[in-house]
């Protein structure tokens, strides 16, 4: 997986002028996500949302959270991969304090984090933030 | 390439834009392009001035004060009830009840004529196309009574499949409820012949009309539809959320016992007994929506002083239009190819998810709808889980749809 950070990250994002460009990039990084065996693309696994598909298979080991995801669109894609980069294998400490909503802000990309009951990435991160023992 | 006919010729289409504030206003930095009217309509300035009025110059509670303010809001409030029945050819206003919304116009057929009418053994009959709206309150009233839920298929074009009924409808079916314009194909049902055919097989059986894309659309009559209940929504219409309107007979209304109980819907309350007013106070129990109602007599007035005739003809054209641009795009399927359409365009494409179609058409300034509309097993029917809708309103125009065109090129080049 990924080394780099979000902060990285934005830094690559702040340096796009438009919208296509930055979500060019979310899309690219969206085909880099690892991918996910298909047998666990499955029902249980469903993250409820209205418009794309998202799976999600979380584990905390040793207070380590880990986690496998992928989504049906590609966009959404982009944004489980910035997940990843944020959130796997670290502390579930880390997980439960970290400012996910803030660093999305400085990606440009906060209306995905939107309370939306449709917008099924917002379910994702309300889940692992769950998870992690975040209220 | 044609160009789309401009409601009334006295008002052209850009005069119309301008009674609209939101419509001047920017989406993600754009201008936008509003296609979601098919699931709420912006407002012009005449309904949100309505409402600001009544609010500022004499608002109180209505039907129980004898002071001047609650006279003129409750003069105001039931002076829409008639403007209603005359916007869809009702007898008589004492049919037009208010509710909420179609959904809780629907609940209210289905929770107290249902109830009624219904036995174990009856049939009540909907079709594959119906919001959700228009099918879980009868499956919930089937459970509740022991009746069968029936389903009119609808064919790969996405009309339905009006033999259907003829088939469907038998002695034992008390209940029909059809959507006249479908919220996610366009589809324009021939609800008149529907009634007609319903009815020529079992005299006896009541027909509810889902009415919240027609209402909008063009004109209604509910007499000459030949239907028992039509339901519409405000927010739909160019008015305020939080106001629907359910249209029954009289006769009907007449037998229907009350759906909720509280104020302004008594005559007399004692611990042991109640009676209730007449309809439609019978059905509207407490205080109601005042000031969206009042919005909604303003935004009926507005509509009605563009013409609802012209109204559907602009969708008509712009809706043509729409259809010859959009022949640019490769790979898109549509959904609702009948020849009876309204402004509603429903489509996927094969180079993109949706989703990503929808967010990207946002970073364009581009409202449209993405999913599956609450209409869950007619997207099963067609093997899809969510489209893409444009819908149209009286305010939309060739920029709109050029907007759309183009964002959709630009989905294209990022996606495929």
């Amino acid at each position: 997986m990924p080394e780099r950070t979000l902060e990285e990250l934005a830094e690559s994002f702040a340096l796009f002028s438009d919208w296509e460009e930055r979500y060019r990039y979310l899309i690219d990084l969206g085909a880099r996500l690892p991918p996910m065996d298909d047998a666990l693309k499955v029902e249980e696994h469903l993250v409820r949302g209205c418009t794309s598909k998202v799976w999600l298979v979380p584990s905390i080991q040793n207070g380590v959270f880990h986690f496998m995801a992928d989504s049906d669109a590609q966009i959404v894609r982009g944004l489980v991969y910035l997940l990843m980069v944020a959130f796997q294998d670290k502390p579930v400490d880390y997980v439960r304090t970290y400012d996910i909503r803030g660093a999305f802000e400085r990606l440009g990309l906060h209306q995905h984090l939107s309370p939306n009951r449709r917008n099924g990435f917002f379910a994702m991160v309300e889940k692992i933030r769950a998870l992690a023992g975040a209220v | 390439m044609a160009k789309a006919v401009a409601p009334k010729s006295v008002r052209t289409i850009a005069d119309l834009r301008a009674d609209f504030p939101t419509l001047a206003g920017k989406m993600s930095g754009k201008p936008v392009a509003y296609l979601d009217t098919g699931a709420s309509a912006q407002k012009p300035q005449a309904v949100i001035d309505a409402m600001k009025d009544v609010m500022e110059s004499h608002y109180a509670n209505i039907h129980r004060g004898l002071y001047e303010f609650s006279q003129t809001t409750t003069t105001e409030y039931e002076a829409v009830r008639a403007k209603v029945a005359g916007f869809i050819g009702a007898g008589s206003e004492n049919e037009v009840i208010f509710t909420r919304n179609t959904t809780e116009a629907i609940n209210l057929v289905a929770h107290s004529w249902g109830r009624r009418v219904l036995e174990r053994g009856d049939d009540v009959i909907i079709t594959e196309m119906e919001h959700h709206a228009n099918i879980v309150p009868w499956q919930l009233v089937c459970g509740m009574t022991g009746a069968k839920l029936k389903v009119v298929p609808v064919n790969d074009d996405g009309t339905l499949n009006i033999a259907a009924f003829e088939h469907m409808v038998t002695e034992k079916t008390k209940i029909v409820s059809f959507v006249h314009i479908s919220n996610s194909l366009g589809t324009i049902n021939p609800a008149k012949k529907i009634v007609e055919i319903c009815k020529a097989k079992n005299p006896n059986v009541t027909v509810l009309i889902d009415g919240s894309q027609s209402a909008v659309h063009g004109p209604v009559n509910v007499q000459d539809l030949g239907c028992d209940f039509f339901a519409f929504t405000g927010h739909k219409l160019y008015g305020p959320t939080g106001v629907g309107v359910l249209w029954a007979k009289a006769e009907i209304l007449e037998q229907m016992p009350p759906y909720q109980g509280g104020g302004d819907m008594i005559e007399q309350v004692t611990f042991a007994k109640t009676t209730f007013k007449e309809a439609p106070a019978k059905f509207e129990a407490g205080t109601p929506a005042i000031v969206e109602v009042i919005g909604l007599g303003a935004a009926i007035d507005y509509v009605q002083g563009i013409g609802m005739d012209v109204i559907a003809a602009h969708e008509k054209s712009l809706f043509e239009y729409a259809m010859k641009e959009l022949a640019a795009i490769p790979g898109l399927t549509y959904y609702g190819t009948g020849p009876d359409k309204a402004g509603i365009i429903s489509f996927r494409a094969d180079w993109g998810h949706p989703s990503d179609i929808g967010m990207i058409l946002d970073q364009c300034g581009v409202a449209v709808r993405t999913g599956h509309h609450c209409c869950q097993p007619l997207m099963q029917r067609f093997g899809v889980e969510a489209t893409v809708r444009a819908s149209l309103g009286l305010y939309s125009d060739e920029n709109d749809i050029d907007a759309l065109v183009d964002g959709l090129h630009k989905a294209r080049s990022l996606l495929g």
